[in-house]
């Protein structure tokens, strides 16, 4: 086993007790990179050779010299019999969302490709105080608005490590990419609609959405501010859960950071599911999706192999002891793409405003007549075209004389959206249950080019996932199984808020009961190719 | 039965608002893929809303702390703030003149 495929937990408790150098660990993480990944996004790409075409592009920025720092420092620590922390010399990418003092931070957008920023977000900044090594800076969908990694300025886009030919999922798709090649052993990522959970079941990792409120947005190039949730991406649950304990926690400088106290969940995977209540909905079992001229919605089988994973991830659990409950309704889940459409395109576009070539980021260099032409071109020249129509969405449907009839009503789909939630984990309620579980996604991943120009179509790859940030509850995704193609399958897992707990604990079972499954055997394409 | 499409005239009085500008091609592509997720968002007026349904604004109830007080504290150093913007005088961010509406 190298340094490379150790967990992070593994990691870091061997660096705590001197068995590995953090130095060691960083140089290996570095090689693995270098082997891997290929040529860096840039707004200004190389063509790339055939080789090139292979790898699996999940940086932006590489910070050697930071993470190479910041290991001596552990190293010192460990020497002088100083705790270093819980992710003492774990790599970690991040996804290029978060501001890293010292870094550029681009949001993979050529409007702020040239932004450092004066500060570190929160999470970082946890990450890096409990002894983390920052690697680099992952790519994403720009802004990340996107399912796929293909939208983003910064190319070559990130591949899938399965299967370089097609997409890493989106938006935190570096983030799942660099996880799943064994690039580093973690991942911060963002979830606004399923983008931490569907890349991560894309990509064959572990992906979590925390509670909203959760994990600070301090630092997080907001797209959606009521969605936004930073998580972790990792290979193994257990280290999600390590991840999760750092970075959770109210942060006086985001008002929306919540007060709960943070539990113990690397303690909660010592539990087992005996007696947990687990549901299967008939509407996580279907697509609707509309049709684009009458807008009526239309059923859609999901990819039968994945239902299939489903159902096999049900009886390994009531094997288990858990109990299966099945026809748990949640007929509002077919609205959550609709109600995403409305109310995250109003939250992008006022997001979206501060962008106009005058504080920071990219101002046109051509002449200009008036601050408003400035505006207008250093606009016109720095978004790409997915955040210009996510502006224009979003300011028509906010608009006074269209406000009732869109942001309004998907305010209150919304609240139906979290009343079905609320519904089935009443613990007096006719389901009572502690967790659903559900796909992560529809397909497994999908091809390259396929889906991209597709706006409609591109969203609904979120629809399993995007309830739950409509909700704000907490949900996990795990690899279930591997399609015919080869390709990774995600399940997921829903419980109610801030019980990432009993999700972190049922996915621990479930990763402990299939350990020896062939399936786990096998390895992404690009690690097969690899000659170590 | 088709949905309500935005018109182009519409659509191009949000691109002025929005200060934006579009190449005729990328006008074209996002007309129509606004007109396609606004015919996907037709769905949500065909659902019956109960009366006691109230707007939510974040899903969850926030259980964020009070409020810090509304302070004003100096960021350790503002010339790196400055340093960020694309033209700067004297420590101030410059920018064309505001040319006054006709």
């Amino acid at each position: 086993m190298s340094i490379n495929n150790l967990s992070a937990f593994e990691i870091a408790e061997k660096v705590r007790q001197g068995e590995l150098k953090a130095v060691q660990v960083a140089e290996a993480a570095l090689a693995q990179i270098k082997a891997v990944d290929g040529q860096p996004g840039s707004l200004n790409p190389a063509p790339l050779s055939a080789e090139e075409e292979g790898k699996v592009h999940a940086f932006i920025q590489l910070t050697e010299d930071l993470a190479l720092t910041q290991a001596e420092r552990i190293d010192k620590l460990v020497q002088e019999g100083t705790d270093p922390g819980a992710l003492a010399g774990v790599p970690i990418a991040i996804k290029d969302i978060f501001c890293v003092k010292g870094t550029t931070t681009t949001a993979a957008s050529k409007i702020l490709a040239n932004f450092k920023p004066p500060y570190t977000a929160t999470p970082v900044q946890k990450l890096i105080e409990a002894g983390g090594l920052v690697m680099g800076k992952v790519n994403l969908d720009e802004f990340t608005f996107g399912s796929s990694n293909e939208s983003s300025a910064f190319q070559p886009a990130t591949n899938n490590p399965w299967q370089p030919e097609y997409v890493p999922g989106g938006s935190s798709g570096g983030s799942a990419a660099s996880v799943a090649s064994e690039e580093v052993a973690l991942s911060l990522g963002t979830d606004t609609g399923g983008s931490i959970r569907q890349p991560a079941a894309f990509c064959g990792v572990v992906g979590l959405k925390p509670t909203y409120g959760r994990v600070s947005r301090l630092g997080l190039i907001a797209f959606a501010s009521s969605l936004d949730c930073p998580g972790p991406l990792s290979r193994n649950v257990r280290d999600s859960a390590l991840m999760l304990g750092v970075i959770a926690g109210h942060d006086p400088k985001d008002s929306t950071s919540s007060v709960h106290p943070v539990g113990d969940y690397l303690k909660a995977l010592e539990q087992d599911v005996r007696g947990l209540r687990i549901g299967l909905s008939p509407d996580y079992e279907a697509l609707y999706y509309p049709d684009l001229e009458s807008g009526e919605l239309q059923r859609q089988s999901i990819q039968k192999e994945v239902q299939e994973a489903v159902y096999r991830s049900a009886e390994v659990l009531a094997k288990a002891g858990a109990e299966i409950i099945e026809n748990v309704p949640l007929p509002n889940t077919r609205y959550g793409i609709p109600t995403y459409f409305v109310i995250s395109r109003v939250e992008a576009a006022s997001n979206l405003h501060r962008f106009d070539g005058v504080k920071y980021g990219y101002r046109t260099p051509q002449d200009v007549a008036d601050l408003s032409e400035l505006y207008r071109r250093s606009r016109a020249e720095g978004f790409g075209q997915e955040p210009k129509l996510r502006i224009l969405m979003g300011m028509y449907v906010s608009a006074a004389e269209y406000a009732s009839d869109y942001y309004q009503k998907a305010l209150k789909v919304r609240a139906m959206i979290r009343d079905d939630f609320d519904q089935v984990f009443a613990p007096q309620g006719q389901y009572r249950l502690d967790a659903l579980l559900t796909p992560t996604t529809a397909t497994t991943a999908f091809k390259r080019k396929a889906v991209y120009g597709n706006s409609v179509l591109m969203q609904y790859s979120d629809q399993m996932t995007v309830a739950t940030n409509h909700a704000g509850i907490p949900g996990l995704t795990l690899p279930g199984g591997l399609d015919e193609a080869g390709l990774p399958i995600g399940i997921q897992l829903i419980a109610n808020d801030f019980r990432e707990d009993l999700i972190l604990r049922i996915g621990h079972t479930f990763e402990h009961l299939t350990q020896d499954e062939p399936w786990r055997k096998i390895k992404p394409q690009v690690l097969r190719a690899e000659v170590k | 039965m088709k949905t309500k499409r935005i018109s182009p005239e519409l659509f191009d009085k949000l691109v002025g608002l929005a200060a934006l500008e579009l190449t005729a091609e990328e006008r074209d592509y996002l007309f129509e893929e606004m007109n396609h997720q606004l015919a996907s968002v037709k769905a949500l007026s065909q659902i019956p809303l109960p009366e006691r349904i109230q707007p939510s604004l974040h899903g969850i109830e926030l259980e964020g702390a009070d409020p810090r007080p509304d302070e004003w504290q100096p960021f350790s150093n503002p010339t790196e703030i400055i340093a960020l913007a694309p033209e700067s005088e004297d420590g101030m961010v410059a920018v064309p003149d505001v040319r006054r509406a006709k």
